[in-house]
């Protein structure tokens, strides 16, 4: 579940240790804040970097190890970094029975990735969550925070088309659909 | 302090409430559902909608948040109150609806009645919520407020008697208070149902030191939202029943676990603690009393054995969540190693009410081993879907039935499945009986939190079962080899089986196992683990049978069990619905202009059967996939 961390682009292990200091300002570094910490860290940078969890160990006085222990005992925490865009699809009990396997299966052909994967452009992450709690609007999909209810397979489509209409991008359209092969055989078939 | 001196600090504070709230109720008020379920189905645009028209139009009128009232089902919903007129609710409000009604009713005098759900006050117009089926049933005492004041706003909640019981305790002697809970048998509503007043007692017992009482609002059964619905909705509920837990074993310091996917009960309940402190009612000397408490906020990171007390408490000391042997118990020794009483945020719902109108009271509604009400969220395959309080001992069919209004579609009832993960399926037979948290044991199910998932005929119960032990086994913290290891081997065992691979040997393999990991479990998480196995095989034999034996899926919902079709009789040339949805290319016009399905290539989605017009509803899916084998167009 969780690969091994990305290397980081030049500059960004100061950016993070900047970043973890000014959080460890602002709490006593005790076993007791280590998840707040984390919280923080993470929600500042979208996940808990190597570097990171490596200066909270040491402020804390806690070993790495059990840091790393934390961050991989919890779903909050994460290893890598997420996409642009994060796709929470519900996994529980009324979701599932609605179709939400068939929404993560929807995401995951579309993206091309697994759960707990990022696409190669880091535009899309996809993960699956146990329950956000809006069970009557089953099958929920949470993206970047927004909660989409009753999501069908075309709605995944009409999702990942809004992502990269907003995001201005033309990288890869996820609706393939427009000229399928299917399509012209049809039209060939027709015809003759 | 005296008592007098406390009642009258009180009436205080209500009084300037009251006359708060007096002000604002001579204009017109609109108050939008945006807790998380409101805010999913569009509130926010719909609030956005109300502000610019009544903007635009120059109306004095005002726009506020509120909470859940329960109508899940017809979110956004909306509720308009103008003098002159009885509260009115409307459902499934959209940005279009709510111009209309600022058109209409707030600039003008139309309430727009084709579109009003109910009315919330009795009247001669229109019908209240009390007047519907599900209203003769329930019987709110912790929903009661919710959706109905704003939530971001305490005078609302003192104005209706709000923090009334915390006056009222704090001027008795702590004994009498704590004699009351006991009296009233409050169960706790975590799931396990054990008394309250039991626990507070002994944390009160346990000394004079350093004491902590702790809300468990780490709701992660999948399917249960009523927690965050009460922290969203009525935050101030669980506050003022926190402190007069807190009086009552002498606390000092008080916290909230909740969970990190609810981001909005966290900073409704942030909101509510600084407001409780500006007015006295947290803090150094609470209503003038003597007696201090302060509350703190802790966000869990997502684990479901957190929910688990001593888990919870591990991961507040900033630890894996793994829950600890007892005794000691909490009341001896919990958080920090000082006495601790942990409730879930229902339980101390329930306390303000208790001490303001009594045991006997409380013990009037209910069953004689579980007095009280119980709360379910009720989804699946039901038509009114959302949050219901009914008394406990209300059975499952008038729940389902009455309540609910049954399952939509036309569809049959299969079964229930009732408190998550660690609770069980009901069939139709078990549905009689009344339920509270002994009857249910007796099923093979549990109370749990009160989430209650209706399933109908095109649910596989072997898939059911399947799900929750995928739930259970990626939530197992790993610290006892039978929780850890067993459920692995269960959840193979009905991967296996979902996947058309199972061996006739294989159910005694599992019930074997499911027996010995309820055994061998420390925590309540592995020992109610097998239940969904364990209910699913004793009511639901003939389904795991169906998949091992003909390897069919009697529900078709099992992926590697089931084919897609479409029936060259009922498709139409003249359509192509299907090809366009299809998302892998795998359906094609054939020369004659019917549609097929390239079997090789179909992942199975459902778009195609969705996609298909209802005057042709080609697409079928056939279980065995074998039965394919004959059917005109299909290679042998």
């Amino acid at each position: 579940m969780f690969s091994v961390p990305l290397p980081l682009a030049s500059g960004e292990r100061e950016e993070i240790l900047k970043i973890v200091g000014d959080i460890l300002k602002n709490h006593a570094a005790n076993r007791e804040n280590l998840i707040p910490i984390l919280q923080q860290v993470q929600a500042k940078l979208g996940y808990l970097p190597g570097p990171a969890m490596e200066k909270i160990a040491a402020a804390s006085g806690v070993p790495a190890v059990d840091l790393y222990g934390l961050a991989t005992f919890y779903n909050q925490f994460r290893l890598h970094p997420p996409g642009k865009h994060r796709v929470n699809v519900c996994m529980g009990t009324a979701c599932y029975m609605a179709g939400g396997r068939i929404a993560l299966d929807s995401f995951e052909r579309r993206l091309k990735i697994k759960e707990g994967e990022t696409t190669p452009d880091r535009n899309f992450s996809l993960e699956r969550v146990a329950c956000v709690g809006c069970c009557t609007m089953a099958p929920v999909v949470v993206v970047d925070d927004k909660v989409e209810g009753r999501v069908t397979p075309t709605r995944v489509d009409g999702i990942l088309l809004e992502c990269g209409a907003s995001n201005g991008a033309a990288g890869e359209a996820p609706a393939a659909e427009n000229t399928p092969a299917g399509r012209e055989q049809a039209e060939g078939a027709q015809r003759s | 302090m005296t008592a007098a001196a406390i009642e009258a600090q009180y009436a205080g504070l209500q009084k300037q409430a009251v006359a708060k709230t007096a002000v604002q109720k001579s204009k017109p008020l609109v108050r939008v559902g945006t807790a998380t379920c409101g805010v999913a189905a569009g509130a926010i645009p719909v609030k956005e909608a109300f502000e610019k028209e009544i903007g635009s139009r120059g109306l004095d009128a005002r726009v506020v948040e509120a909470g859940c009232m329960g109508h899940c089902y017809a979110e956004p919903l909306v509720v308009i109150d103008k003098p002159g007129f009885a509260p009115l609710c409307y459902g499934s409000v959209d940005g279009d609806l709510a111009r209309r009604l600022v058109a209409d009713f707030l600039a003008g005098d139309d309430p727009c009645y084709e579109f009003a759900l109910a009315a919330l006050e009795p009247n001669d117009v229109f019908p209240t919520f009390s007047e519907f089926p599900r209203g003769v049933c329930e019987e709110k005492i912790i929903l009661e407020r919710c959706g109905f004041i704003d939530p971001e706003a305490i005078d609302d909640y003192i104005a209706r008697d709000g923090y009334a019981a915390l006056a009222k305790a704090l001027a008795l002697p702590p004994e009498e208070v704590l004699a009351e809970i006991k009296a009233a048998n409050l169960r706790g509503r975590g799931g396990a149902g054990f008394p309250a007043g039991v626990k507070w007692e002994a944390a009160r017992g346990a000394g004079d030191g350093v004491k902590y009482v702790i809300c468990n609002a780490d709701e992660g059964d999948p399917g249960a939202f009523m927690d965050r619905s009460i922290l969203e909705s009525d935050p101030h509920q669980v506050i003022e029943g926190m402190i007069i837990c807190a009086y009552c074993v002498g606390a000092a310091e008080g916290w909230l676990y909740i969970r990190a996917e609810y981001p909005r009960a966290v900073e409704r309940i942030h909101t509510a603690i600084r407001q409780a402190r500006e007015k006295g009612l947290l803090g150094q000397s609470i209503l003038g009393s003597g007696f201090a408490f302060d509350l703190r906020v802790f966000q869990g990171s997502g684990a479901f054995v957190c929910g688990e007390e001593t888990a919870l408490v591990s991961s507040m000391e900033g630890k894996m969540g793994m829950p600890q042997t007892r005794p000691p118990f909490m009341a001896q020794s919990g958080f920090r190693g000082r006495p601790t009483v942990l409730n879930n945020v229902k339980t101390f719902s329930y306390v303000p009410h208790i001490v303001s109108r009594g045991a006997d009271w409380f013990k009037g509604t209910g069953t004689p081993g579980t007095p009280g009400t119980a709360v379910f969220s009720l989804v699946g395959k039901v038509s009114h879907t959302g949050l219901v309080e009914v008394p406990m001992g209300t059975t499952l069919r008038r729940l389902i039935f009455d309540v609910g209004e049954g399952i939509p579609g036309g569809k049959k009832f299969k079964a229930a499945q009732i408190g998550g993960p660690s609770g069980g399926c009901l069939p139709e037979a078990a549905l009689d009986v009344p339920i509270d948290f002994d009857s249910l044991r007796q099923a093979g199910a549990i109370m749990g939190s009160g989430g209650l998932v209706v399933l109908d005929e095109d649910d596989c119960m072997v898939a059911v079962a399947r799900f929750f032990l995928e739930f259970t086994r990626h939530e197992s913290c790993g610290k006892c080899t039978f929780c850890r290891l067993g459920t692995k081997h269960m959840l193979d065992i009905l991967t296996e089986i979902t996947g058309g691979r199972g061996n006739p040997a294989s159910l005694e393999v599992l019930r074997e196992l499911a027996e010995d990991v309820q055994a061998g479990s420390l925590c309540n998480l592995g020992r109610t683990a097998p239940n969904p196995i364990l209910t699913t095989l004793r009511y639901f034999r003939d389904e795991y049978d169906a998949h091992i034996f003909e390897g069919r899926c009697p529900a078709l919902m099992c992926k590697e069990l089931i084919a897609y079709y479409i029936l060259p009789k009922k498709c139409s040339k003249l359509c192509d619905a299907c090809v366009g949805s299809c998302p892998v290319e795998a359906i094609f016009t054939r020369a004659d202009g019917l549609k097929e399905i390239d079997q090789q290539k179909c992942v199975k989605c459902d778009n195609c059967r969705k996609a298909c017009p209802p005057e042709h509803d080609a697409v079928v899916k056939l279980s065995p996939p074998s039965l394919l084998s004959g059917k005109e167009g299909v290679p042998k």
